[in-house]
C-alpha cells in the first residue's frame, strides 16, 4: 500500500472556525454507503454543504460552496477539530475533496492518527495564529495563498511566518509516504520476541474460551 | 520511583520506543465491529497481509444491525446489507471469532467484551470505534483507533503509538440519590470543557469511583473519549474481579489465582505523579442534562440555559438554534418527543434496573415514542428473567433487540426532523440521531422519568 508523501503544499486555505467540529459533522454516516475507503468527497461536510441530502442543491452560505473557496486545499480550523466517532471516512473525504492540511488549536488524537496514516498533515497552531491566518485569507481568499512547509516546519501567510511541531515519527511518515505497517514489519524480531516472552509470563492471555454458553 | 496505573500498563507493552514521543506498543485483543472491520480486512486483503494471531481477534455485529424483532441481515440502513454480509465473510476467512446475529452472546462491543471476560485487567485493547476507552474500566489500556491503525494491529499485533499524559480525576465525597455515574461525567465534561482531556490517559479515582459497580464504571470510561481523553481509566480491585469470575474468557482455576495476583498489583503508587489531578466533589454533582450540541454544552437539571451567550461566542449560537432553545431557557419543563435508552454508555442490566424502577405501574406520556435497546442480548436475557421487559413494555416502551440502534443515524431508523429526544447515550452532535435530530443527554432514571412526564425532568421529583 503506497501512501502519498507531503512536503509542502501551497494554495487557497478555507477557515471553520467553530470549536469541536466533530467526525459526524465532516462526514454523516449516512453518507458512508459502501464498504469502501472512495467515493466519500461528495459526502464531505454533507450536513451543511447541501440545502437538502437527496437534492445535493448546495447551500450558498457554506464556506467551501463558495466559488473564492473551489481549490481550497487547506482547512483553518477551530480547536478540538475532528473530534467523536474514530471513523477514519472523515479523512477520506477530506482528501478526496482535495485538502492536504488542516490548521487547528488542537485535534481529535484519533483524527489526527489517521490524518498521518493517509498522508494528510495537521498543523497544531496557537489560536491566535490560526485566527490571524484567517483573517488575512479573508480579505483576498482566492488569492491570498497559504504556504505549509513540512520539511521547514514552517506555514507563511503573507507576512505570517510561524513554525511548527509536529512529532517525529509523524513527521518521517508523511515526508516518505511510508506505509507505516511496512515499517513497524521491520521490528518483526522485536515483536515476536516479545510475543513469546508474554505468553510465557502471562499464560492466562492465551487461553481459550473456557465454556460456551 | 513511584508508578502510575497507566505507567505500568504502557511499560508492561512497550516493545521499544521509536522516538521521543512515539513507542512500539504489544497489543493483547483487537475487537472489530460491521461498520469499519470489513473495510480494514478486505483492504488487508487486497494489499496480501494476513492477521497475525486471530484467537486475539473478535467482531460484533452491532453498528447497522436492526434492532427490530425478528431481524435478519435486512437493514434500514441503505446497503447496510453489505456491510454485515462483508463483515461475516471477511472474519471467517480470518479465523476471527465473531458474535453474529442470532448468536446469544450479540450486541454492542463494549458491552459483549466484559461480559465475555475478554477485557481484563492488564490487557491492552483496541478497537475501531472512539468509545473503546469504554473498557478501561476494568484497570486495561483500551482505547479507540482508526481504519488504517487496526489494520496495523492485526498484522503486526503491535501499534506506534504516542505517549499520552497522565492526569487523575479524583471523585470526592458520595454521590447524592438519583446521581449516577452519567452525571458524574457529565459534569466533568461542563466543568472543564470537550476539549478538557486532550492529550491525556486518565485514571478516575476516589471514593466515589471505588463505590461504582463495574457497570457504572464502565459508563464513567465510556465519555472518557467525549472529555478528549486518550482514555480513561480505573484501577481493578474486589469488584472488578468478582465481575469477571466465571467469564467465558477469564482464566480460571491456578491461573485465575496468578492473574488475580498480578491484577492486584497494577494500582497506581501512593506516591506517584500525575501530569494533572483534577479534583471534584460529588457533593456539587446534579442530575445533568445537555442543552447544546456539545457534551460540554450541560448543566444540572435545575438549572436554566447558559445566559453568556453573545456573538461573542457563534458556536453556542449556532448549537442554541440547532437545539430551538434560548439563553435563560429552563430545561426542567421542556416538552420532548421521544425518550432513548440504550447505547454502549448506559444500556446495561443495572441502567435498565434503574429505568425500570421509576416506570414500574406508570406510563409515558402520550404521543410520546419511547424505546428500550438493550446492549447485549444477555443484558436483554437476564432483564427479561426478572420481567423487566414487561415494565417497559407495559409503560409504552418498544423493547428491541440489541444493538447501537439509534444511538447514531446511518441513513436508517431516525427521530425525525427537530424532534426533541432524551437519550441515554453519549453524543449529542447535530444529526447524531437523525437529520436535525434534538438530542439532550441525561441518565437512564432522568431520561425515564421524563418520558413519563413527556418533558425533561428532575429525578429527584420521583423520589
Ligand atoms: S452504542 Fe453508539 S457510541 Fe456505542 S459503539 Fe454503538 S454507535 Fe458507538
Amino acid at each position: 500500500m503506497s501512501i502519498d508523501a507531503f512536503h509542502r503544499c501551497t494554495g487557497v486555505a478555507a477557515a471553520m472556525l467553530r470549536p469541536n467540529i466533530d467526525t459526524d459533522a465532516i462526514i454523516p454516516s449516512r453518507e458512508m454507503k459502501r464498504v469502501s475507503k472512495v467515493g466519500l468527497g461528495e459526502g464531505l461536510f454533507a450536513g451543511e454543504r447541501y440545502l437538502a441530502a437527496e437534492t445535493r442543491e448546495p447551500s450558498p452560505d457554506f464556506v467551501l460552496n463558495q466559488p473564492e473557496y473551489r481549490d481550497c486545499c487547506i482547512l483553518l480550523a477551530g480547536p478540538n477539530f475532528g473530534c467523536g466517532s474514530s471513523r477514519e471516512h472523515a479523512v477520506w473525504a477530506l482528501k478526496e475533496f482535495g485538502i492536504r492540511a488542516i490548521v487547528a488549536p488542537s485535534f481529535g488524537a484519533i483524527f489526527a492518527n489517521n490524518c498521518v496514516r493517509n498522508g494528510l498533515l495537521p498543523v497544531t497552531l496557537a489560536q491566535a495564529q490560526v485566527e490571524d491566518v484567517a483573517d488575512w485569507v479573508l480579505d483576498a481568499p482566492a488569492n491570498n495563498h497559504v504556504t505549509i512547509d513540512l520539511d521547514l516546519q514552517r506555514l507563511v501567510a503573507g507576512a505570517i511566518s510561524v513554525t511548527f511541531e509536529v512529532d517525529a515519527g509523524a513527521r518521517q511518515m508523511l515526508l516518505n509516504g511510508l506505509d507505516a505497517i511496512a515499517l513497524t514489519q521491520t521490528r518483526w524480531n522485536q515483536i515476536a520476541d516479545f510475543d513469546r516472552k508474554r505468553r510465557e509470563s502471562h499464560p492466562w492471555l492465551y487461553q481459550q474460551e473456557s465454556s460456551m454458553p | 520511583m513511584a508508578s502510575t496505573l497507566f505507567d505500568k500498563l504502557w511499560n508492561e507493552h512497550l516493545i521499544e520506543r521509536q522516538d521521543d514521543h512515539t513507542d512500539l506498543i504489544y497489543i493483547d485483543r483487537i475487537f472489530l465491529h460491521e461498520r469499519t472491520g470489513s473495510i480494514a480486512l478486505e483492504s488487508l486483503e487486497a494489499d496480501g497481509r494476513q492477521v497475525f494471531c486471530p484467537e486475539q481477534v473478535f467482531c460484533c455485529m452491532d453498528h447497522i444491525v436492526d434492532t427490530y424483532p425478528g431481524r435478519g441481515d435486512d437493514t434500514t440502513m441503505p446497503s447496510g446489507r453489505d456491510f454485515i454480509v462483508a463483515t461475516r465473510s471477511a472474519v471467517a476467512e480470518a479465523g476471527i471469532t465473531l458474535f453474529d446475529l442470532g448468536d446469544p452472546r450479540q450486541g454492542i462491543v463494549h458491552v459483549v467484551s466484559p461480559e465475555q471476560g475478554i477485557v481484563q485487567p492488564g490487557v491492552t485493547l483496541v478497537c475501531p470505534d472512539s468509545h473503546t476507552c469504554t473498557q478501561g474500566a476494568f484497570g486495561a489500556l483500551a482505547w479507540g483507533i482508526g481504519s488504517s491503525e487496526a489494520e496495523h494491529a492485526l498484522v503486526t499485533k503491535s501499534l506506534r503509538v504516542q505517549r499520552p499524559r497522565t492526569m487523575r480525576v479524583r471523585f470526592e465525597g458520595a454521590l447524592s440519590p438519583a446521581v449516577s455515574a452519567k452525571d458524574m461525567v457529565l459534569y466533568l465534561i461542563a466543568a472543564f470543557g470537550a476539549s478538557g482531556g486532550s492529550g491525556y490517559a486518565i485514571e478516575f479515582a476516589g471514593p466515589a469511583v471505588e463505590a461504582l459497580d463495574m457497570e457504572a464504571r464502565m459508563t464513567l470510561c465510556n465519555m472518557a473519549v467525549e472529555f478528549s481523553a486518550f482514555t480513561g481509566i480505573i484501577a481493578p480491585d474486589d469488584t472488578t474481579f468478582s465481575y469477571l469470575r466465571g467469564r467465558p474468557y477469564s482464566p480460571t482455576g491456578d491461573a485465575l489465582a496468578q492473574a488475580e495476583n498480578y491484577w492486584r498489583s497494577l494500582r497506581s503508587d501512593p506516591d506517584a505523579q500525575f501530569g494533572r489531578e483534577l479534583v471534584i466533589d460529588c457533593a456539587d454533582i446534579e442530575p445533568s442534562v445537555t442543552w447544546g450540541t456539545s457534551p460540554e454544552h450541560c448543566v444540572p437539571i435545575s438549572a436554566a440555559v447558559p445566559l453568556s451567550v453573545g456573538s461573542d461566542d457563534p458556536a453556542r449560537e449556532r448549537a442554541l438554534r440547532y437545539m430551538g432553545l434560548a439563553p435563560g431557557q429552563r430545561l426542567s419543563g421542556l416538552a420532548i418527543e421521544a425518550a432513548f435508552i440504550g447505547s454502549c454508555t448506559n444500556a446495561r442490566l443495572s441502567d435498565l434496573r434503574a429505568a425500570a424502577k421509576v416506570l414500574r405501574g406508570r406510563r409515558v406520556a402520550d404521543g410520546l415514542r419511547a424505546i428500550c435497546v438493550p446492549g447485549s442480548m444477555q443484558v436483554r436475557a437476564a432483564a427479561e428473567a426478572e420481567g423487566l421487559d414487561r415494565v417497559f413494555i407495559d409503560a409504552g416502551f418498544e423493547w428491541r433487540e440489541s444493538g447501537c440502534s439509534m444511538c447514531f443515524y446511518a441513513g436508517g431508523e431516525h427521530f425525525g426532523y427537530e424532534q426533541r429526544v432524551i437519550s441515554t447515550t453519549n453524543r449529542n452532535f447535530e444529526s447524531r440521531q437523525g437529520p436535525r435530530t434534538r438530542t439532550h443527554l441525561a441518565s437512564p432514571v432522568t431520561v425515564a422519568v421524563s418520558a413519563l412526564r413527556g418533558c425533561i425532568t428532575d429525578p429527584r421529583d420521583f423520589l
